[in-house]
């Protein structure tokens, strides 16, 4: 008997990190998955973005836990494109009962070098994508008067980060969004949640232009070298997170334990949060 | 399979209420239950606080599942009598890997403005909701760096942890001030692995919610049924209920004490129906 035995999870995201260990975990626990990725590059992107065949993999991996899993190549940046990942998952299993707003791009520049292109797919990407995916699901949601909503925000939606000015705006962003939708639909028992990871292990700081970000006094910094710098961020001492520690966190607030929890902003930070006031 | 197997609990205030509610979660899973309580009147408390009977009720119904639970009457003001608790969970079980902070009394101003409190009733609620918490922490925390298995603290903050409330300054000032005392605890505590996190609920149904004085309270100074007493205490929430039950509180401290919340330290955990987002 598992805790989501007979639900829907719609996940953003999902061809790799985050969200293919959020399909993998909702699955061991009796969902059924959708998920979706764009699959393709975006050209701000400064690190390779996930694939079809990773998409494809994912499926295999809630196949393998005896679960179904749809996969649907779509952009989050285009409403239309999300509200026909929903309308697929309403076709093939009558009902969604779980939405993981996790996509999630990144770029590095200071305010005042970026240029509008990598802070419009950013916004674009982080946060209207958050919303195209809840504004497609919620319909469906109050109608049935339930739903569990979680968006994977970040710790730089709870402090301020250099040379991602964007991605912070995005993240702190999708709190607001959290908080607000939370309200609007409290009255019909759906419960909205954000997730605020720190560094998470997966190919998306495992690249050159991250490790950048994190050591910019080196010309071509390694793994090691950034090494220390992502530890320094945390209170507890490690570099990272594992995409298995944001599931654990999604998996409760989207179970039944957590029926009252709602509006919040849960951090899976190693501790970077008792240090600021948010 | 639990996932607190082989692990010791010390829980303060477990005589009933939500204290009883987190032996119990815990011990389902597999921990072993140190519990103490006052279990005895303070004066400037308006309602009939927790007895001995409560507190050999609360050994009685973790015994029924089968786990051993060891009960001490202590009063948490008194760091004696909390070293006494902490010595005696490591005599009888040679360890403690979590504590839960949770001893806490509940009082107000009578009609006029929190200034118009008297002393006394100040002095209660910060030495038992503020020091009590501390002297908990001061008492296990050398026995958990000593053990070095690392280890999860969870105090049990409130809504008004978070924000101001009329009428109970001192409350609201104790609750508030859990959460500084988390957050540096979590900082110093991390090198030894020891997660420290605060849970903030919204009304729960217990004796210290349900009762004459609480309603009055509620009701402008006059006694008021259950029902209006559940409407204004679901008016101040988002999600359509009035008090949670202690078992919503367990959950939450389960989540975080188990190995699935292991990076989690340092978070302000609210399971408050959404009344913080309102």
């Amino acid at each position: 008997m598992g805790k989501l035995d007979g639900k829907v999870a719609v996940i953003t995201g999902g061809a790799r990190g985050q969200g293919r260990s959020h399909a993998v975990t909702l699955a061991r626990e009796g969902a059924d998955i959708v998920v979706c990725d764009i699959a393709a590059q975006i050209a701000s992107v400064p690190f390779p973005m996930g694939t079809i065949e990773q998409l494809q993999e994912t499926v295999q991996l809630v196949e393998d836990l005896d679960r179904r899993c749809v996969a649907v190549q779509a952009d989050v940046r285009d409403a239309a494109q999300v509200k026909a990942v929903v309308d697929r998952a309403l076709s093939e299993f009558g009902k969604v009962d779980i939405l993981l707003a996790n996509a999630g791009i990144g770029s590095f520049s200071s305010v005042v070098d970026m240029t509008d292109e990598q802070w419009d797919d950013v916004i674009n990407t982080n946060l209207k994508g958050v919303f195209n995916a809840m504004r497609a699901v919620l319909p469906h949601m109050i109608e049935r008067r339930s739903g569990r909503i979680v968006a994977t925000s970040s710790m730089a939606g709870r402090v301020g980060m250099p040379n991602i000015a964007h991605y912070a705006a995005a993240k702190w962003g999708v709190i607001g969004l959290v908080k607000s939708v939370a309200l609007e639909v409290a009255q019909y028992g759906i419960t909205v949640n954000a997730v605020c990871p720190t560094t998470v292990n997966t190919d998306m700081i495992h690249n050159e232009a991250t490790y950048k970000l994190f050591r910019p006094d080196l010309e071509n910094p390694t793994a090691e070298d950034a090494l220390a710098a992502f530890s320094g961020l945390n209170v507890l001492p490690i570099p990272w997170v594992e995409a298995q520690d944001i599931s654990n966190a999604i998996l409760f607030l989207v179970s039944d334990d957590a029926r009252y929890i709602t509006g919040t902003a849960v951090e899976v930070a190693a501790g970077m949060n008792a240090r600021t006031a948010a | 399979m639990g996932k607190l197997d082989g692990k010791v609990a010390v829980i303060t205030g477990g005589a009933r209420g939500q204290g009883r509610a987190h032996a119990l979660t815990l011990a389902r899973e597999g921990a072993d239950i140190v519990i103490c309580d006052i279990a005895a009147q303070i004066d400037t408390v308006p309602y009939p606080m927790a007895t001995p009977a409560d507190l050999e009720e609360t050994v009685r119904l973790v015994e029924d599942l089968d786990r051993r639970c060891v009960a001490v009457q202590a009063d948490v003001r008194d760091g004696a009598q909390m070293q006494a608790v902490a010595e005696r969970a490591m005599s009888e079980f040679g360890r403690i890997d979590i504590l839960l902070a949770n001893a806490g009394i509940f009082s107000f101003a009578g009609g006029g403005g929190s200034w118009e409190m008297t002393d006394e009733q100040w002095r209660d609620m910060i030495d038992v909701n503020l020091t009590g918490v501390w002297q908990s922490c001061k008492a296990v925390i050398p026995h958990m760096i000593a053990g070095g298995r690392g280890g999860s603290i969870v105090i049990t903050s409130s809504t008004a942890g978070l924000h101001g409330f009329a009428n109970f300054a001192h409350y609201v000032s104790a609750k508030h001030g859990v959460v500084g005392l988390m957050r540096t605890l979590a900082i110093e505590l991390a090198p030894h692995n020891i997660r420290v996190n605060t849970v903030h609920p919204t009304s729960v149904r217990t004796p210290m919610v349900m009762n004459e004085a609480t309603r009055r309270l509620f009701g402008g100074g006059q006694d008021i049924s259950q029902e209006q007493f559940f409407e204004i205490m679901q008016s101040m929430n988002a999600l359509p209920v009035g008090a949670v039950e202690p078992e919503d509180i367990s959950n939450a401290i389960l989540w975080l004490v188990s190995d699935d919340a292991r990076y989690v330290t340092g978070v302000t955990l609210p399971v408050d129906a959404g009344f913080g987002v309102k």
